[in-house]
Order: structure tokens, then C-alpha cells, then sequence
């Protein structure tokens, strides 16, 4: 049961990121744009935010701050490109946003050499560090569990889950947002302008990706390397999927995902695990996150237009 | 008769002007490039010193060609060798089966892998590559004795190791650590743990906090990119007050540790002097005894593992310690085990 507790936290510092990049992902896939790119916008991201914490952290205790909000705009910059070639050069999406992937490393790298004669970016002194809520963390149980040594971040990505939940089913424009995923034409029937809705889904999605890359170099590395985020933008991807394009069904896939890499690091620790070779452990996340693709795969329903051209003069 | 002899007597004359001129090195990198503040620059280093005081020519002499992408590994050791090098030098085990395959095409050329051994189809070595491999145990066996008394000096009780990936060449590292730990603190706890991988520093950060979480007061990681979390780990918890170290692997890692103006939480490194390697090869070379076909071990004997020269984190007993045990292994006179003791 200890074991059981102390594998919370580090199952929440490993889905925070993702969810936060899944959310992304269903922003844009709602309106009807596939977002394969959430990897290379969270590259972007992570090296905006490092890069502009390691700069700012000599002058200013809010540098992380800054380097996540940086990473923010960066990261909605470099999706305007995905947007771009999706929507007005009607480009294939999966094209794009692989042509955004294989671009994001090669950038980023790039950028690192210009501004800090190296191939990584300088190492920051802190980045972002644990909170713990005053208060809280006195609940018995709970408390040491939830509210104590946490990131900013993983609150943040609850509170995204909320607000997303909020926004897609109880607002007006989700409900227009949703209606481009579905059924374009019969939405620019009713007036809704396809094209500026599909923009700023994809916008929203290069925003929280960005956040996501951000979160995840500031907390999880000590600078930003072209190994920083390893596939974990196509874990989210996953999540997206596996959590059937809705917000809660994102946050349980993260937070699944993230129990079975903390498994991963404490199987070691179980008495009735240690049979079993490492090497399986180090396997599990992913053969259960495909599993679970699997199984989910027959009733996940996407939204219907999603990676289809718009064609205003379709029927 | 007469022709050939002189034939050979011409061919004596141009080599001995050959060698009379100067020794030219070429050096390929991989993709992290040649300012990589890790091998790449570290063999160049020792290249350029090899060059310093030969009074070679950098960019005619000694040269270096960047690699952008694997498939560039090929070209770039041929160019070299097309260029007439008298060495050709590559870092670390990406290259192993480029050079085999450049080195069989070019007999005569001479080439050196460091931190790697080519071999051929039958498992033997290639008569015209020199192989430079590290004891990772011994320069380990340093920094585990830099743990063992640090925590004995703060009354702590357990230390602990995260690995990349397990296999022997890591399990030196773990083998070297314990040994070194246990020599001066026999009571001292080793936690061992391996990661899977080199490349991810969230792994590196959950683990270094489920040993630090254990009591574990120093870990030492010998996990590339993974260990950049358990460095951000052990930062962490020091700026928050509760006092943790890392130890840090193959290069100086004092700046990656670094939480506060002249503070870093990386205690010392187990440094891979790549640059030791390469340039005493070069040196092997121009002195016409290339090694081709053998395994140099660089090890504490010949400076080719060690601790960094200024290390501000350790008080002057424990370095001096560590130089006592310096001796004695590069002496030989006792002998640090690769392989970790059974559980």
C-alpha cells in the first residue's frame, strides 16, 4: 500500500504533459483538423521554455514562469504552420504534421547552435520546482499524496481537463467547434465560418502542446536536448484515441499511462513482481497503451470529418 | 632487378619524407557535433593538443568532418582516408560497423575507434584499427569512495547507482561504484537501479526520487540523457533544503548541477578522458608504433578514467583519500572487479 502511494506522484509528473498535449490534440481534432505535429510543437515548446528560463533565470525568480508562456507562443506560432497547409493549401494533415515533426528537431537544434554555440540549450538552474498547498497537505491520506511536492503543472492540467470539458460541451462556440468536426458543410450552412473555427482549433492545440513541452522540460531534465520530449507527443496522441476524444476520457488514459511507467520504476520493489525480467516492465506502458487501443479501437468514435478536406460545395 | 630496387628505394624516400613532414590526424564526428561538451569535442581536444605541440596545421593536418546524419559516417571516414590521413578517428560504439566497413575497403589506412572495438565477421579485430577502451570500473571504484566518505562524513547510511541500460559495459560502472563505496564505508547501502534507456530524463528524475525517497543521500548515474533527471532530482531537493548529491558520468558535470550562484548538487564525475585516447594514439602513430589490431585499455595507469582536477564540492580529506586509492589501483596493487557482486 506505501509503494502504492509513493507511485501517485510520480504517475502524476509523467501524465501531466501528456495529458496536457492531448488535450491539444482534441481541440484540433474536434474541429476538424488531425494533429499528428503535438511531438514537434512540443519540441518547439520545451526549447522556447528552456531556453528563455536559462537566459532569464540570473535576473528574475518568475523565470519558469516566463520560459512556460514562451513556450506557450512559440508553440502557437509553429502550429500556424500546420493550419496553414491544412487549411488554406488544403495540404494532406498527416503530411503536414509528420513535414512538422521532422522539422521541430532539426529547428530547434538549429537554434540551440545560434544562440548557445551547442547542439543542447544551457542547463537552467531550477526550472520549475514542487509546491506544496498549505492546508491540504495536512489531510491525512490524501494529503501527502495530492497536495504535497507537486507541480504547478499538474494542477494546471486538471484544471485544463475542467475547463476544456467546459468549453467544448457547455459553450456555444464548442458546440460550433464540434459541428466543423462532424459536419463542416452543414455548419457553414448555419453560418459558422469553417475555416477561422478550424485555425483556432489548431491554434489552441499548438498552445497547449507548447505548454505540455514546456511543463515537461521544466520539470523532468535540466535543459532542453533533442531527447527531451522522446515520443511523448504520440503518446498523446494515443490518449487522445484511447480516451474517445473527450476530456475525462484524456485525463484517465493519461493518468493510466502514467501509473503503468511508475510501475515500471517500482516493479522491482513488489515481492510477487521481481520474477518477472525487467525488460518486460520497461515494455508494459506501451503494449498496454496498444492493448488498450486495441480494444477500445471498435467504439472510439472520432469526430466524422476530422483529416478531410473542406470542401465547401460537398453534399 | 635494378628497377625494382629502385622502385623500392623511391618509396623508402617518399615515406621517410612522409614521416620526416608531419603526422596528419582526421577526425569524423557523429551527429551531436564537434561542440557537443561530451566526446566528440573531448577526442577533439586531444587531437588539437596532439597538434599544438607538433606544430601541426588545424584544417590541413589535423582536420575534422561533421556528420549531419548516420549515412554521413561512410563518406566521411573515406574522404579522410582518400585524403591521404595518417589516422582517422572516430568516438563511440555508432561508429563500429562504419569503420569495419571503411577499414576493409582501405587496408593500408589507419584507423582508431575510441570507447568502442571493431571487429569483423569471425569476432576478430582488424589489423588496421586501434581499438581505446576505458576501465569504467576503476575511474567508478574513485567516485564510489567519494560517496562512501561524503556520507560517512554527513552520518548518512545509503548511497545508490542508476544505470541506463543493463548490460556489462554498465554494469562496470555499478561493479567499480560498490566496490569503491564498500572499501570505505563497509556498512554504507548500495540501491541499484536501471532505467531501460539513455534518453529519457523523466525515468532518471522517478527513479532518483525513489531512491533519494529510500534515504539513498548520493546517486551516482551512469545513464546519458537519463541522468539529466536524477541531476534536476537531486537540485531539487538540495534548494528546498533537504541536501542530496549526484555524481556525474563520462564528462565534468559540475555546471549541469548548478542551483545557485557557485552551488551545484554534483558532487563529483567519473570522467572518460576520450581526448587522453586520442591523443596518445596520434602520438603512437607519429612515433611509427601504431597499435592496429589491439585493445588499448585507458584505465587509471595512463590518466585514460578519473575524477575532474578542481573538485569544490569535495573537502581536501576526502580528495586526498581518493588520490591514496588512485595510486593503489594504477599500481596495481589492488585490483577493482568488473563485474557487481551477486545479490
Amino acid at each position: 500500500m506505501s509503494i502504492l502511494l509513493t507511485m501517485i506522484p510520480i504517475a502524476l509528473v509523467y501524465a501531466t504533459p501528456i495529458v496536457i498535449a492531448a488535450l491539444g490534440g482534441l481541440y484540433s481534432e474536434r474541429s476538424g483538423i488531425v494533429n499528428i505535429a503535438l511531438e514537434g510543437i512540443m519540441m518547439v515548446g520545451a526549447f522556447t521554455a528552456a531556453a528563455v528560463t536559462a537566459v532569464l533565470e540570473p535576473s528574475t525568480t518568475w523565470a519558469a514562469y516566463y520560459g512556460i508562456a514562451a513556450g506557450i507562443v512559440a508553440g502557437m506560432i509553429f502550429s500556424l504552420l500546420h493550419a496553414f497547409a491544412s487549411v488554406n493549401l488544403k495540404a494532406d494533415q498527416v503530411v503536414s504534421g509528420t513535414a512538422l515533426n521532422i522539422l521541430a528537431g532539426g529547428l530547434t537544434v538549429y537554434l540551440c547552435q545560434i544562440f548557445f554555440d551547442q547542439q543542447r540549450t544551457n542547463a537552467f538552474t531550477t526550472g520549475l520546482a514542487k509546491v506544496s498547498v498549505p492546508g491540504l497537505k495536512g489531510i491525512p491520506f490524501l494529503g501527502p499524496v495530492l497536495f504535497m511536492d507537486v507541480y504547478s503543472t499538474t494542477y494546471a492540467a486538471i484544471l485544463l481537463v475542467l475547463l476544456t470539458w467546459f468549453v467544448v460541451y457547455k459553450t456555444p462556440f464548442g458546440l460550433r467547434m464540434r459541428s466543423c468536426g462532424e459536419h463542416p458543410q452543414a455548419a457553414a450552412s448555419m453560418g459558422i465560418n469553417v475555416l477561422a473555427m478550424r485555425y483556432t482549433g489548431v491554434i489552441i492545440s499548438g498552445a497547449l502542446a507548447g505548454l505540455a513541452g514546456g511543463a515537461m522540460v521544466l520539470t523532468q531534465d535540466i535543459q532542453y536536448t533533442l531527447g527531451s520530449i522522446h515520443g511523448t507527443g504520440f503518446i498523446a496522441l494515443a490518449c487522445l484515441i484511447f480516451g474517445k476524444w473527450n476530456p475525462f476520457g484524456v485525463l484517465g488514459a493519461g493518468l493510466f499511462f502514467g501509473f503503468s511507467q511508475a510501475l515500471s520504476i517500482y516493479a522491482k520493489d513488489i515481492a510477487f513482481l521481481q520474477k518477472v525480467p525487467l525488460d518486460f516492465f520497461y515494455m508494459l506502458p506501451y503494449v498496454l497503451t496498444v492493448i488498450a487501443l486495441v480494444v477500445f479501437s471498435g467504439k472510439s468514435v472520432g469526430p466524422k470529418a476530422a483529416g478531410e478536406l473542406y470542401d465547401a460545395g460537398k453534399r | 632487378m635494378k628497377k625494382n630496387f629502385v622502385r623500392a628505394f623511391c618509396a623508402f624516400a617518399l615515406a621517410s619524407v612522409a614521416f620526416a613532414g608531419s603526422t596528419k590526424v582526421g577526425f569524423v564526428t557523429d551527429v551531436g557535433g564537434i561542440d557537443d561538451k561530451s566526446f566528440n569535442q573531448s577526442t577533439w581536444e586531444g587531437i588539437k593538443r596532439f597538434g599544438q605541440e607538433n606544430n601541426l596545421t588545424q584544417g590541413k593536418e589535423i582536420k575534422y568532418l561533421q556528420s549531419t546524419a548516420e549515412a554521413d559516417y561512410v563518406p566521411n571516414l573515406s574522404t579522410l582516408a582518400d585524403e591521404g590521413m595518417d589516422l582517422v578517428v572516430a568516438s563511440g560504439f555508432l561508429f563500429e560497423s562504419s569503420m569495419g566497413e571503411v577499414a576493409g575497403k582501405y587496408p593500408k589506412q589507419k584507423f582508431l575507434i575510441i570507447d568502442s572495438v571493431v571487429k569483423d565477421k569471425a569476432g576478430k579485430t582488424l589489423p588496421n584499427v586501434a581499438n581505446a577502451v576505458f576501465a569504467e570500473h576503476e575511474g567508478s571504484f574513485l567516485v564510489g569512495v567519494a560517496a562512501g566518505l561524503k556520507a560517512k562524513a554527513d552520518k548518512k547510511n545509503m548511497v545508490g547507482f542508476v544505470g541506463g541500460m543493463q548490460f556489462p559495459l554498465i554494469e562496470k560502472f555499478q561493479a567499480g561504484f560498490e566496490q569503491g563505496v564498500h572499501a570505505v564505508n563497509p556498512g554504507c547501502k548500495v540501491l541499484v537501479d536501471y532505467a531501460g534507456t539513455f534518453s529519457d530524463p523523466g525515468k532518471g528524475q522517478a527513479l532518483a526520487a525513489k531512491q533519494y525517497g529510500a534515504g539513498a543521500y548520493i546517486v551516482f548515474q551512469a545513464a546519458g540523457g537519463t541522468g539529466n533527471g536524477v541531476i534536476k532530482e537531486a537540485k531539487e531537493r538540495t534548494q528546498k533544503g533537504d541536501v542530496r548529491w549526484a555524481i556525474g558520468v563520462d564528462k565534468d558535470q559540475y555546471n549541469d548541477g548548478v542551483y545557485a550562484p557557485g552551488k551545484s548538487a554534483v558532487l563529483t564525475s567519473m570522467m572518460k578522458r576520450v581526448d587522453v585516447a586520442a591523443h596518445d594514439v596520434s602520438a603512437m602513430v607519429r612515433d611509427g608504433k601504431f597499435p592496429g589490431g589491439e585493445v588499448l585499455v585507458f584505465s587509471l595507469k595512463n590518466k585514460g578514467v578519473s575524477i575532474p582536477g578542481t573538485n569544490p564540492n569535495l573537502p581536501a580529506d576526502i580528495t586526498k583519500k581518493i588520490a591514496e586509492y588512485e595510486a593503489q589501483i594504477a599500481s596495481g596493487k589492488l585490483k577493482v572487479s568488473e563485474v557487481p557482486a551477486k545479490q
